[in-house]
C-alpha cells in the first residue's frame, strides 16, 4: 500500500475526511493536512508525549499510530479543548500558575492533565506527576506544571461544588 | 512520516481470518497490535515488513474470562495495571503493567505486544544510518533490517566480536512477572491452537527470542486458578521513573504456610539475558524466610544473570545489584521491605551508583 488512502474520522467534534500516503502518521494529518499545528512532534518515538491527543476519548502518543489506525475514530487536540473563548480550567491554570515557558510540550502537558483530570484524578502533587510521567519537559523544571494541574484539580472540584 | 518501505495493511476481525492471512503472507507479514514497539523499529528500518497485520478490530482478543484469569492479549497494559479482578495473590502482574514506559503507552500498548517486545540492544535500537555509519550488526544486517529472514552468520555483533549469536536483551516487564504467577499463553495458527507454559515461549538468544511461529498469533494469557497461599511482586530498575525500559526485572512469587515456610517459590529475571530466567528455587522451599535464607538465595540468583554491555548504566554494577534487588523483592514478600525503601537505602551508599552514563 504506497498510494493515498482515504481517512475519514471525526476531529474535535467535526467529520473530516483526508487523503495521506500510507506511511503517514495520524500525528502528520492532524499537523499537515488539517493544519492543527498544536500537536507537536518532540522525539517521534514515544519518548516525551509532546504528540499526545486524544483517541476515542483516550490519551495516546499520535507519532505512534499509523493514521490508517484513525479511520472511524473519534480525535480530540489541544485546538478542541477550549469552549469558544473560554479556556479549559487547565489552560487558565497554566497561565495563571506559569505552566508554561517554550511551549512545546505545554499542549501535550495540558492534555495529559485534562486526562488525569477527567479520570477523577485530585491535588495531589504524587498522583499527578505519576499522571504526567509521560511529558517530558525542557524548560520549566516541572514545578509550575505540577502548580498548574493542582490549581485546576481544586478549581474543578470547587466548581463542582457550588453546581 | 514513517521513513520506511511501503507495507499491505489488514485488520480482520476475527482471529481465524488472521491466522488465515499470517499463512498467506508468509514470513514477510507481521502482526501490529498497540505498534508502541513496532512502530519506532520501523521507523529506524529495523525490520521491513511487506504486511501489517492489525489486531484492533478483533474484539474476541481484548476479552477477559468471568473468572478475570484468562486475558485476551489485545487487552492494554493499563487495564492490566487496573485490573480489579486479578486476585492480590496475582499483583506482580499489575505492578509490572504499570511501570512499563509512560501512561500514553500503556493506555495503547497490549500485553500480547509485551510479551513479543523485540529483544534491545544499544547497537541495534538506533536510526539505520546511525547502525551503518558503524557497519550493520547481525541482528539487522542490511539497511532495512531484514533480521526476520537472514542467517544467523551473516553481520557482526558489537557486543560480543567473536561470537556467533546474537545478546540483545529481552526487556519485557510483563514476561518476568507473569511467569513467576505460572502464566500459561495460548497461541493460534492456521493449523490450530496450542497452549504452553508462557517461559517456554522464550530461547535464549537475541535475534530467535521467541518459540512460536511466525505465523502463530498469541490470543490469550492464562493466570492459575489456585492462589492460596500464594503473594507476589514485580521490581524493576531503570534510570528515570518513566520511559524507560527495564535494566533488570524480578518477577517473584511465593507460597507460604501458616508458619511461614516456603512451600513453592518462583522467581524470574529480567533484562539480564536474550530471555526471562527463571532462577532455580530449590534452596528456598522447605524452609522459613529468614535473612539468611533470602541471602544466600539471593546470592546464588546472580550467577546465571549475564548482564552484556548493550543496555543503560555498567555491566558490573548491574550484576552486583542483580543480588540486592532479588533479596528486596523477597524480603517484600516476607513483608519487610518495599521497592521504594529500597531505593532510598540505596542513595544511603549500600550500592553506590554507578558513575557510567
Ligand atoms: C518510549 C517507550 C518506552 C517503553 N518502555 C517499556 C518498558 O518500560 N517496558 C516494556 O516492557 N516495554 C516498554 N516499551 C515497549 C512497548 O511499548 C511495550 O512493550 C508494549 O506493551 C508493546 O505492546 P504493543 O501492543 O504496542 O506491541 P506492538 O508494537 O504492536 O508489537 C510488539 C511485537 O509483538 C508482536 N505482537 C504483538 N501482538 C502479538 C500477538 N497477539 N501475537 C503475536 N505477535 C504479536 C508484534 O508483531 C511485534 O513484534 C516502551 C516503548 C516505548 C516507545
Ligand atoms: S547483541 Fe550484537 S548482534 Fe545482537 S543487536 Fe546487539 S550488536 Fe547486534
Ligand atoms: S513526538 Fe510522540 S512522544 Fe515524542
Ligand atoms: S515549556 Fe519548554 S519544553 Fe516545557
Amino acid at each position: 500500500m504506497s498510494g493515498p488512502v482515504e481517512i475519514a474520522f471525526t476531529v474535535n467534534g467535526e467529520a473530516k475526511t483526508v487523503r495521506a500516503v500510507a506511511m503517514a502518521r495520524l500525528l502528520d494529518v492532524l499537523r499537515e493536512d488539517l493544519g492543527l499545528t498544536g500537536t507537536k512532534e518532540g522525539c517521534g518515538e514515544g519518548e516525551c508525549g509532546a504528540c499526545s491527543v486524544f483517541v476515542d476519548g483516550t490519551l495516546v502518543n499520535s507519532c505512534l499510530i499509523p493514521a490508517l489506525q484513525a479511520v472511524g475514530t473519534s480525535i480530540e487536540t489541544i485546538e478542541g479543548l477550549a469552549k469558544g473563548d473560554a479556556l479549559h480550567p487547565v489552560q487558565e491554570a497554566f497561565i495563571a500558575a506559569g505552566g508554561a515557558q517554550c511551549g512545546i510540550c505545554t499542549p501535550g502537558m495540558i492534555l495529559a492533565a485534562v486526562s488525569y483530570l477527567r479520570d477523577g484524578g485530585d491535588a495531589k502533587e504524587a498522583s499527578i506527576r505519576e499522571a504526567l510521567a509521560g511529558n517530558l519537559c525542557r524548560c520549566t523544571g516541572y514545578m509550575k506544571i505540577v502548580e498548574s494541574v493542582a490549581r485546576a484539580a481544586a478549581a474543578i472540584a470547587r466548581e463542582e461544588r457550588t453546581s | 512520516m514513517m521513513r520506511c518501505r511501503p507495507f499491505r495493511y489488514h485488520a480482520p476481525r476475527t482471529v481465524a481470518e488472521a491466522a488465515k492471512i499470517l499463512r498467506g503472507e508468509g514470513p514477510d507479514a507481521m502482526v501490529l497490535a498497540g505498534g508502541t514497539d513496532v512502530i519506532p523499529n520501523l521507523k529506524r528500518k529495523q525490520f521491513a515488513p511487506r504486511t501489517l497485520v492489525a489486531l484492533r478490530r478483533i474484539g474476541e482478543l481484548r476479552t477477559a474470562s468471568d473468572d478475570g484469569l484468562t486475558l485476551g492479549a489485545a487487552t492494554t497494559l493499563d487495564a492490566i495495571a487496573r485490573h480489579a479482578a486479578l486476585p492480590e495473590a496475582h499483583r506482580a502482574a499489575r505492578i509490572a503493567a504499570s511501570k512499563v514506559a509512560t501512561p500514553q503507552i500503556r493506555n495503547r500498548g497490549t500485553i500480547g505486544g509485551n510479551l513479543c517486545l523485540d529483544t534491545r540492544c544499544t547497537y541495534y535500537d538506533q536510526s539505520a544510518e546511525w547502525r551503518q555509519a558503524i557497519d550493520f550488526c547481525k541482528k539487522a544486517p542490511g539497511p532495512h533490517g531484514t533480521a526476520i529472514e537472514t542467517p544467523v552468520e551473516q553481520g557482526i555483533c558489537w557486543v560480543a566480536p567473536g561470537s556467533p549469536r546474537c545478546w540483545a536483551v529481552s526487556s519485557t516487564d510483563a514476561a518476568p512477572a507473569l511467569i513467576a504467577l505460572g502464566a500459561e499463553v495460548t497461541l493460534v495458527s492456521a493449523d490450530g491452537e496450542r497452549t504452553i507454559p508462557l517461559t517456554d515461549l522464550y530461547a535464549d538468544d537475541g535475534m530467535a527470542f521467541l518459540t512460536k511461529k511466525r505465523d502463530e498469533l498469541l490470543t490469550a494469557v492464562r493466570l492459575p486458578a489456585a492462589v492460596e497461599g500464594w503473594r507476589s511482586t514485580y521490581w524493576k530498575l531503570r534510570r528515570r521513573g518513566a520511559f524507560d525500559f527495564p535494566i533488570l526485572g524480578v518477577g517473584a512469587a511465593l507460597k507460604l504456610d501458616a508458619g511461614g515456610t516456603v512451600e513453592a517459590a518462583r522467581v524470574v529475571l529480567g533484562a539480564v539475558a536474550s530471555r526471562p530466567l527463571p532462577v532455580d528455587t530449590s534452596g528456598l522451599v522447605g524452609g522459613p524466610l529468614s535473612d539468611e535464607a533470602i541471602d544466600a538465595f539471593a546470592a546464588k540468583a546472580a550467577g546465571p544473570a549475564k548482564p552484556l554491555d548493550n543496555t543503560d548504566f555498567t555491566l558490573h554494577w548491574r550484576k552486583r545489584v542483580v543480588r540486592a534487588w532479588v533479596a528486596g523483592a523477597l524480603r517484600e514478600l516476607r513483608g519487610d521491605d518495599s521497592e521504594e525503601a529500597s531505593l532510598l537505602s540505596r542513595s544511603a551508599a549500600r550500592i553506590p551508583e554507578p558513575l557510567s552514563v
